[in-house]
């Protein structure tokens, strides 16, 4: 079962949804936890474990300047402007590249290959038995997140359980994330933003065919127009966490929720047979 | 002009709040611009009027005419994207996965394969009580929001170039969006808060800005939380020689605003509006500054 873990809104607190539950079902079963959140990965903060990195890469043209004869074509080919054909010499700007290998196919001259780029790493890691964290960070100043969340999933593919934490947004990281899960939490707080983010998410799941169900955390008791949507949108609310500076002190330190107090595991076991009923998966 | 951007890496620390309380104490006059433009929030928290929208088209798509398709699977095979889908004996492009680049068709032996634009979200141009501002709305789950943060910031600029400061309301992040939102800014001001995920994702945004010019400075909101965790906060920001200037105390006067729909210096007096005027004071000074010397 693959379970993604998205908001809409940042800072509602999708990682300490995904930690929490990870946490809990690791005790009994197989878990991989997957940091999707390849722009801001907080996931191993929550976990400190000795990890394996591996860079993830794209592949990017390089011309060959002995064969090529600048007829231009490649760059008139580039849909993102990528290469700019001057009479002498070919000028490559790798972060507007998106690897699409337009440019090597175009070429008359076959003056174009394609070597690896770093854009990122992949780190692996064993926190406590039973779970399995995989971490993809995008390089610094590399604009090019949806091929290393890409890379964590396949990396991740394997696995009775796989929980996904997504990046804020609706735009492609979520996408990328999203697709292929089994069912999606929705992670919102009781604001008019959290509200209006939390619509664009649905409707993202909806696009997508997968099944939501929400979470409402710190809750300050205010949760009606939630509620109201939730039961306009024929969406389950899943599970309500109440605002609380204890516990938004554990999530700040780095400490799980569940490890700290131990009681909240039957909630978070409740969360997900919860999920489990969404896909219609028995057990 | 002045272009200053308020980010944040994290989400959810209070970058809307403060671009919409920034809008209010900021003297001079000033277009505001909101790129976090697939969860834009600044336009409920400052009551825009719409004046003007206009469509915005991202990059093409592809489109399989199935009737011209000999199925001999060359798209399929060369895209790298794996956009191209095999559904009921017909191959189909998936609109979410398809990034534009036309390799399937230039692959295509029966030119089954066209280029079709999309219209992936709109512009909005609207007035506010502090002057214009410029927002979006992103087709939920499509793609190219760096390219849609560009248009909105061009907009501004064009539109509204005489102001005095051009203030922005950023995504959250390190990517494509967020890139595109500081490529050309004076200064970002990047609102944080004291969490280990807040520091961590403070010091990855800040890497990614010295990749550009801007000036930094740093906010802690919230601050009183975990006051361990802001000072190492303030400690990161004096090592790196980033100018704190402001810090802001927990305060429910903040939800409350938001659910009232204005910026809560608008709410009367509390501590949270107190150190956000403080806060805008000395960024104000660091703004002058900032101008004197270029």
């Amino acid at each position: 079962m693959k379970l993604a873990v998205a908001s809409g809104k940042g800072g509602t607190g999708k990682s300490m949804m995904a930690t929490n539950l990870a946490f809990t079902l690791a005790w009994t079963g197989q878990v991989t936890l997957v940091d999707c959140d390849v722009e801001e990965p907080n996931l191993h903060l929550f976990f400190p474990a000795p990890a394996t990195t591996r860079d993830v890469t794209m592949p990017v043209p390089v011309v060959n300047e002995s064969l090529c004869d600048h007829c231009g074509k490649c760059g008139k080919f580039c849909q993102y402007g990528a290469l700019t054909v001057l009479p002498d010499r070919v000028l490559f700007f790798p972060e507007l590249c998106h690897s699409c290998g337009g440019c090597r196919l175009v070429c008359p001259k076959n003056a174009i290959r394609e070597e690896p780029k770093k854009i990122g790493t992949l780190s692996t890691s064993a926190p406590m038995p039973g779970l399995t964290l995989v971490s993809g960070t995008l390089d610094e100043g590399s604009p090019h997140a949806v091929p290393v969340i890409r890379d964590a999933k396949k990396h991740a593919a394997r696995g009775p359980v796989v929980i996904l934490d997504t990046a804020p947004g609706t735009s492609c990281p979520v996408v990328e994330a999203l697709e292929g899960c089994d069912a999606c939490i929705l992670v919102t707080e009781s604001t008019p933003f959290g509200l209006h983010d939390l619509q664009l998410a649905v409707d993202v799941a909806a696009r997508l065919g997968i099944p939501a169900g929400i979470v409402i955390n710190r809750s300050d008791g205010n949760d009606r127009e939630t509620l109201r949507f939730c039961t306009d949108h024929d969406l389950e609310v899943m599970m309500t966490v109440p605002f609380d500076r204890e516990i938004a002190a554990i999530q700040s330190r780095g400490d799980l929720l569940c490890r700290v107090k131990p009681e909240w595991q039957k909630d978070f076991w409740a969360l997900f047979a919860k999920c489990r009923a969404l896909t219609g998966v028995d057990g | 002009m002045i272009r200053l951007a308020v980010i944040s890496g994290k989400g959810g620390t209070g970058k809307t709040m403060i671009t919409a309380a920034l809008s209010r104490l900021l003297k001079g006059t000033l277009v505001l611009a909101d790129c976090d433009v697939d969860a834009a929030n600044l336009e409920l928290v400052i009551s825009p009027h719409l004046i003007r929208k206009e469509p915005f088209f991202g990059m093409k798509s592809a489109f399989i005419d199935p009737v011209a398709c000999v199925k001999c699977t060359e798209c399929e095979a060369h895209c790298r994207f794996d956009a191209v889908d095999w559904v009921r004996n017909t191959f189909r492009v998936n609109t979410f996965r398809c990034e534009g680049c036309a390799v399937c068709m230039f692959v295509c032996p029966v030119k089954a394969v066209a280029m079709q634009p999309r219209q992936t979200g709109e512009i909005l141009y609207s007035e506010t009580s502090r002057g214009h501002l410029v927002h979006a709305r992103l087709v939920p789950g499509a793609g190219n929001s760096g390219l849609l943060v560009h248009a909105v910031k061009k907009m501004a600029m064009e539109q509204d170039r005489a102001c005095d400061l051009f203030l922005i309301d950023g995504p959250p992040g390190t990517g494509c969006p967020l890139i595109s939102t500081i490529s050309g800014v004076d200064a970002v001001l990047v609102v944080t808060e004291p969490s280990v995920s807040g520091l961590h994702d403070l010091k990855r945004v800040v890497t990614v800005c010295r990749q550009f010019r801007p000036r930094i400075f740093v906010a802690v909101n919230r601050y009183d939380l975990d006051p361990a965790l802001t000072k190492d906060i303030l400690e990161y920001c004096c090592e790196e020689k980033i100018a704190l200037v402001g810090t802001i105390p927990f305060d429910h006067a903040v939800i409350e605003a938001v659910r009232a729909g204005i910026p809560v210096t608008d709410a009367g007096a509390s501590p949270a509006t107190q150190s956000i005027q403080i806060l805008a004071a000395k960024l104000e000074w660091e703004l002058t500054n900032l101008d004197n010397n270029r």
